[in-house]
């Protein structure tokens, strides 16, 4: 029987009354959402929190909304309202094309988006997708809020820049025009975690003589270890080319990599942690 | 903590630690749902909670306080077996058991949001549940058969 160590439990009635409870229980409290890293997490005792902050009532860090020229995704979005969500898919397929092989149906209807992206686990499918998008994450904390790009988000595997007293709140997309992106991932088994995977996306806008010239392109990977969480920068190798196939994010599904995946996988996807543009 | 559960509500007084599961079945009685593997993978111990069908090792009972609750036990009414019930028995949708109580629940819900679903929508519909004895043929055969009847019965 699989049951976790003692530890206190609190639920959050607001934003504010979690990052009090916080700061009050000190660096040894987590908050909990989906629960579904964590608390298997803290079955095998690989994590024992004092003190667990429910956030299940805050059901403002909830939901997808378009604001101004973003996607704003709240951290409390469960990953299946983001995969229903048609505002999402519309503006980037690479949304959807993560959230249907992250675990099953079930589970999605419980994890978060959020505690997805904070668990920074480095089989974890939305790290990348989100680093790809250059979204933005917005950060409560007992001063208010604060932006902190994803590139700088992941500092390592399960390690992120939200300090212990402070609350994810949402994730905010850029909504920019001429947008494509996809996302690859190879796992042995229906629902598993990522051997290996890759996110790319890519901007256009119209160069000289109405040609379509690369204006953005950005490619992510899961926070796998110090160092290497923050992908090559291709912006700088296709920024200004026109699109062709060796330049576009399609690559990453071509057979070349150096990520080695097992030759039973190689059929499904193969993919390369390197920049799509190299 | 107070949770209704199949529309009766409980109050039991639990250790944080407890898991839903274990508050369902050693706490209420209610062993119709299975304690499976313990790691959200197999879906045994799939339970409704506020509508949407969630598993149950993996979710505590303090964060079921305030909640609806709705278990394999909540299927049947006083008119009978859910036709869910009635099809996985007529399809012979299950050889042990042990996975069927999170099946139904998953199916029951399924049948909620999509009265008519291909074998593919079923098939990734219970992609979270794991069955070890009918390899899934029965039991896909047996949600599309309740489906079928609902849909009858509807007309």
């Amino acid at each position: 029987m699989q049951v976790p160590a003692h530890f206190e439990y609190e639920r959050a009635t607001s934003l504010e009354h979690a990052v009090a409870l916080l700061t009050r229980y000190g660096p040894e409290a987590r908050v909990v959402a989906g629960g579904h890293s964590l608390i298997p997490m803290m079955k095998l005792r690989l994590a024992q929190p004092e003190v667990l902050v429910d956030l299940n009532d805050l059901t403002e860090l909830a939901g997808i909304r378009i604001e101004g020229d973003e996607l704003r995704i709240g951290a409390l979005t469960r990953h299946a309202e983001l995969l229903g969500s048609a505002v999402a898919g519309e503006h980037y397929p690479i949304l959807h094309d993560a959230e249907r092989v992250i675990a099953d149906p079930v589970v999605r209807n419980r994890g978060t988006v959020g505690g997805s992206v904070c668990q920074a686990d480095p089989s974890e499918d939305l790290s990348g997708v989100f680093t790809a998008l250059r979204a933005t994450a917005v950060i409560q904390g007992a001063d208010g809020p604060r932006r902190v790009p994803m590139r700088q988000f992941f500092t390592g595997p399960y390690e992120t820049a939200v300090g212990p007293a402070e609350v994810l709140v949402e994730l905010r997309v850029p909504l920019r025009p001429g947008g494509g992106s996809a996302y690859v991932k190879v796992d042995r088994r229906a629902g598993d975690w990522a051997v290996a995977a890759a996110a790319a996306a890519l901007w256009l806008r119209p160069g000289p003589g109405g040609t379509p010239v690369v204006a953005d392109a950005g490619s992510g990977s899961p926070p796998s270890a110090p160092g290497t969480s923050r992908p090559p920068r291709p912006r700088s190798t296709c920024a200004a080319a026109p699109p062709t196939r060796s330049r576009s994010p399609r690559r990453a599904r071509s057979p070349r990599s150096t990520a080695g995946p097992s030759p039973t996988s190689a059929g499904r996807s193969t993919t390369s942690a390197t920049s799509p543009a190299s | 903590m107070a949770v209704t559960v199949n529309g009766v509500e409980h109050v039991r007084e639990v250790e944080p630690r407890l898991l839903l599961v274990h508050l369902l079945r050693d706490e209420l009685g209610l062993t119709g749902t299975h304690w499976g593997c313990d790691t959200s993978n197999c879906g045994a111990c799939t339970v409704w909670m506020d509508g949407v069908p969630v598993k149950s090792c993996t979710v505590l009972a303090a964060m079921a306080h305030g909640r609806e609750v709705r278990t394999v036990e909540g299927l049947e009414t006083p008119f009978g077996l859910d036709q869910v019930q009635v099809s996985f028995m007529a399809c012979h949708g299950l050889q042990c058991g042990f996975c069927t109580p999170g099946m139904l629940m998953t199916a029951r819900w399924l049948l909620d949001r999509n009265p008519d679903p291909s074998e593919a929508e079923v098939r990734e519909a219970i992609a979270g549940q794991t069955c070890r004895c009918t390899g899934y043929e029965n039991i896909v055969r047996a949600v599309r058969h309740a489906a079928a009847a609902e849909r009858e019965q509807a007309s």
